[in-house]
């Protein structure tokens, strides 16, 4: 079970899919401007990410590797995650207005967003099995939610303060993004209890 | 007698600096040359001038109609004639001018007839109206219509009636010296509000730093008999505060957005108090009130002072030092310089501080905030001044209000302890000033749109009800047509029966209905008639007032400036544009 | 043979897909446009046409569609501007015409005819009056937008901004002060 617990854990601090591997950067600089937007888009990246893991290793195990078309992973993903992302969308929309004021703008960001793709991809090359492809899926998906929340919150803090002119907008940002990545380096140190 | 008492959070002392002007009894300004009296005095509607230029008013005579409930009248401080009924500077932060009555004094000082009323006689509504009629307001600072507060809640039962003798702000002194001198009078203006609101405890809140105060008011509450509970509250600001006060002797916390009448509480100021008594135990209206007069001055004291007093004449009483260089309204906690030493003392005034650097040394300029918490340690709201000031500072509206911040009362202690001296309450009054002005233009534009809407629809239902009418107009001409059509025809067939059968009758049924068909476009020429000679009345009042115009040159265009005159020539512009699609008579086809 | 396949597999992929999304956008269709709604939020409703639209709505339409730029309401000022620019995620530009300040209307009652032009110009009813009789403004429901000067026959309608008053005062944004070492530095500078 521990092993599990790793996985998540790992997932969410020691690899974080922004800090560490940095992958979904867009959405990172891009949507991180409000908290109430931080949230939205967490929340959305972290059911579709969930969601493309899950579809991606089916289609991988039981599509192309029997098959032996491995070469054609990353755009059979890239096709599969776009269409869940649109499908999504349009259902939330349909059943759930509320859901979608919150969602339904990120939602479609998502479809570009090299995380969602990258992980499924990760999944492959670490040999995930199914449960441990959608442990380190929702993993990664927390990691980002975390990451985007706090980086929200400093960014509006930031927009108070006294900030030379040439460094503010985004050079700040990439500024606090660094720092916030030295600190998420200090995560590493629980490798040892592994 | 003894009570638990309770005790709000933060809270600063700051010096009193109350015995500079607590050791001489109240002394009678005297007429100055002229009274500004402005007409918004009090919270709510602006009062209407009842009097114009050149009118002679007696002391006490109604010069400003209340406007509305929450609204409460003005009156003459003292008899004399009306120079004008026009805009002066009022003692605000603005500096921005109001609709004042002024009045030059003809030194007589002539009462109206006025005389007691019969109190025990008068229903509710009419000791409310009278106080609404006498200008009896908040006299703490606030001005809000008293009338206004005396109407116990329905649902609510009312606990406890609260009295504010605390004066918690320094400088000030002229309520103690009200309760030393004339505590009888305040106890039965409380009277009054026992009576009318019905409470089951009424507690009179006094700062344990005026101990004569306290004792006068004692004697009184027993010499009257009343069961009046005075109570000390320890010295610490602001305990003056409505909310503070309350918490401190009912400890009921008056939550946000609520008013305390929801929680069974009232508080009066005991100025007010003793002001309703004036005016219902001698007919007096609201025309004078007792003001501190203190900081750099040679001798600080309270005076009695008319309303409308400009501050200048009042603080030459006090003999201000050479070095005095501005007059602070108010104490120094809330309190703010007057624009100019002619703005006129009102209701709302209880001190007038001279400013100098020596008394009030100029603050070292603004550091950046360190986040040390000393503001939220002081807040007697319980807020984090630290986090609104960041949000206010970098306009992130929406952030503050998250922040409550408008819960604030604009108490200054977080900005007398900020070891950075920030000035965090002016950016809590800009942060909230900015929201108030945002709401009041969001509101103007959706009531805006609302009416857009409504007016596209009302164009369009006209448009079709007109297209319909048209239509019945036509078909009831048409049919009538047919009608003779026919009568004619049968006549003719009836004619041709008898004198050439086998006349084809055909014909003219044919020509009625062709007619009926042109029908349409000779009622329409009958309406292009109408229009046409609508449209020669309009051409023909348009030349008049164009001859009128020539005749008699604008008189606003000989000094225009060169930016007006670029305006003036834009609109031109626009106009000439715009002109032949708009050309009379064709926009109402 | 793989190659044939591989070709076969995806093209089921696609057509798996695609059958998926199309069945989605039929059983899943919205209707109304939440986007427009947001626009016209931010719009400041003076339905003053000064965008070339008849009113505030087409313009917010048009934005929605990406028809014309976010920069054409001068009523909305720069910050109108800015705000849009966020909603819709495009850049800042700076206004096409020039910034007023807030105007009201004011018809000199001595030369109004009461032809009722200005009545039917007006979009937001803030003009009361009757046919031969004088009209007048209601000065708070005034958007300012100068749609009834061009009507009026006898020109008898003005604007007039608005100025500060103690209804509508501001306090200001706390400003640090300039030492005083600067402040006379300054008339030195002039003299030299």
């Amino acid at each position: 079970m521990t092993h599990y617990l790793f996985i998540l854990v790992g997932a969410v601090l020691v690899n974080n899919v922004v800090l560490v591997k940095i992958l979904g950067l867009c959405p990172f600089m891009g949507v991180s401007k409000k908290l109430e937007t931080a949230y939205g888009m967490g929340a959305a990246t972290t059911f579709v990410l969930t969601m493309a893991t899950g579809a991606s290793y089916i289609i991988d195990h039981y599509l192309l590797i029997p098959f032996g078309l491995e070469y054609l992973r990353t755009l059979s993903f890239i096709v599969t995650i776009a269409a869940i992302v649109q499908m999504t969308e349009m259902v939330i929309a349909k059943t759930s207005p509320t859901l979608q004021q919150t969602l339904g703008i990120y939602l479609p960001l998502i479809t570009t967003n090299c995380a969602v793709l990258g992980v499924p991809l990760l999944n492959i090359s670490n040999g995930y099995n199914f449960v441990e492809s959608l442990l380190f899926g929702a993993g990664s998906a927390f990691g980002f939610s975390l990451v985007l929340i706090l980086f929200a919150g400093i960014r509006e803090r930031v927009e108070g303060a006294d900030v030379p002119v040439y460094f503010r907008g985004s050079a700040i940002a990439m500024v606090t993004a660094g720092l916030m990545a030295l600190a998420f380096m200090g995560f590493a140190g629980l490798d040892k209890y592994q | 007698m003894l009570m638990n008492l309770f005790k709000f959070k933060g809270g600063v002392k700051p010096p009193t600096n109350k015995t500079q002007s607590n050791t001489l009894p109240i002394a009678q300004a005297p007429l100055p040359s002229r009274l500004i009296v402005p007409l918004h005095q009090s919270i709510g509607g602006t009062p209407r001038p009842v009097v114009k230029a050149g009118d002679h008013v007696l002391k006490g005579q109604l010069i400003g109609e209340a406007d509305g409930w929450i609204s409460a009248a003005v009156h003459a401080p003292t008899s004399g004639t009306v120079l004008e009924v026009a805009m002066h500077v009022q003692p605000h932060p603005s500096g921005l001018d109001a609709m004042c009555v002024v009045i030059e004094p003809d030194g007589r000082d002539k009462w109206i007839a006025h005389g007691p009323l019969d109190y025990a006689a008068m229903a509710p509504e009419a000791v409310r109206e009278h106080l609404q009629q006498s200008g009896v307001v908040g006299l703490g600072g606030a001005a809000f219509p008293t009338h206004g507060k005396l109407t116990a809640s329905k649902t609510v039962p009312m606990d406890e009636l609260i009295i504010n003798g605390a004066e918690c702000e320094p400088f000030i002194t002229c309520d103690d010296l009200l309760m030393r001198e004339r505590a009888e009078e305040v106890v039965r203006g409380i009277g009054i509000f026992r009576d009318l609101l019905q409470p089951k405890k009424v507690l009179i809140g006094i700062e344990d730093n005026k101990p004569e105060a306290a004792a006068a008011m004692r004697a009184a509450v027993d010499a009257l008999n009343e069961p009046f509970l005075v109570i000390q509250v320890p010295t610490l600001y602001p305990a003056g505060g409505a909310k503070q006060l309350i918490r401190v002797l009912t400890g009921k916390e008056v939550p946000a957005a609520k008013r305390s009448t929801d929680l069974g509480v009232q508080c009066f100021n005991v100025a007010t108090a003793y002001t309703a008594w004036r005016a219902i135990a001698h007919g007096e209206p609201v025309v004078s009130r007792l003001v501190t007069v203190s900081g750099n001055v040679h001798a600080p004291r309270n005076y009695e002072v008319l309303i409308g007093t400009p501050m200048g004449e009042l603080l030459k009483l006090a003999t201000p030092h050479p070095d005095t260089d501005g007059i602070v309204m108010g104490g120094p906690m809330m309190g703010f310089l007057v624009p100019n030493e002619q703005v006129p003392v009102i209701k709302a005034t209880n001190c007038l501080i001279a400013h100098s650097d020596r008394v009030f040394p100029p603050k070292a300029p603004e550091m950046p905030c360190i986040r040390c918490g000393a503001c939220a340690e002081v807040c007697p709201h319980e807020l984090q001044p630290f986090e609104m000031y960041w949000f206010s500072r970098a306009k992130n509206f929406g952030k503050t209000q998250e922040y409550h911040i408008f819960d604030c009362i604009e108490c200054g202690c977080c900005s007398f302890v900020c070891p950075s001296r920030i000035p965090l309450v002016q950016y809590f009054r800009f942060a909230k000033s900015e929201i108030w002005a945002r709401e009041r233009e969001k509101n103007a534009a959706d009531g805006a749109k609302t009416r857009f809407e409504f007016k596209q629809l009302r164009d369009e239902r006209e448009k079709a009800e007109k297209a319909e009418k048209l239509a019945k107009v036509a078909a009831a001409q048409a049919a009538k047509k047919a009608a003779e059509a026919a009568a004619a025809a049968a006549a003719e067939t009836a004619a041709a029966e008898t004198g050439a059968p086998g006349n084809d009758s055909a014909a003219p049924e044919s020509k009625a209905v062709a007619e009926a068909t042109t029908l349409p476009d000779a009622t329409l020429t009958t309406v292009d008639a109408e229009k046409e000679a609508k449209r020669a009345a309009i051409a023909a009042a348009m030349a008049r007032a164009k001859a009128q115009r020539d005749a008699m040159p604008a008189k606003n265009t000989e000094a225009v400036t060169i930016e007006q005159q670029r305006a003036i020539d834009d609109i031109e512009a626009r106009r000439a544009v715009l002109a032949p699609a708009a050309v009379p008579g064709e926009k109402t086809e | 043979m793989d190659i044939l396949l591989a070709i076969a597999i995806m093209a089921l992929g696609a057509v798996v897909l695609g059958a998926a999304l199309g069945f989605a956008s039929v059983k899943f269709k919205v209707e109304g446009d939440p986007l427009v709604e947001k626009i016209e939020g931010i719009l400041p409703q003076t339905q003053c046409g000064q965008c070339g639209f008849p009113g505030c709505k087409p313009y917010a339409e048009a934005i929605a569609k990406g028809e014309v730029d976010i920069n054409l309401c001068p009523p909305g000022g720069m910050e109108g501007v800015q705000k849009l620019a966020d909603l819709l995620g495009r850049e800042v530009k700076e206004l096409e015409a020039e910034e007023k300040p807030k105007q009201v209307a004011i018809i000199d009652e001595n030369t109004c005819i009461g032809c009722t032009l200005c009545i039917q110009a007006c979009p937001v009813d803030a003009i009361v009056g009757a046919a031969k009789q004088m009209h007048t403004i209601i000065a708070p429901l005034c958007t300012g937008c100068e749609l009834c000067l061009p009507p009026c026959p006898v020109e008898c309608i003005r604007m007039e901004a608005i100025g500060e008053n103690l209804d509508n005062w501001k306090w200001k944004y706390p400003v640090i002060e300039i030492k005083t070492e600067m402040r006379k530095a300054a008339p030195m500078m002039k003299a030299a």
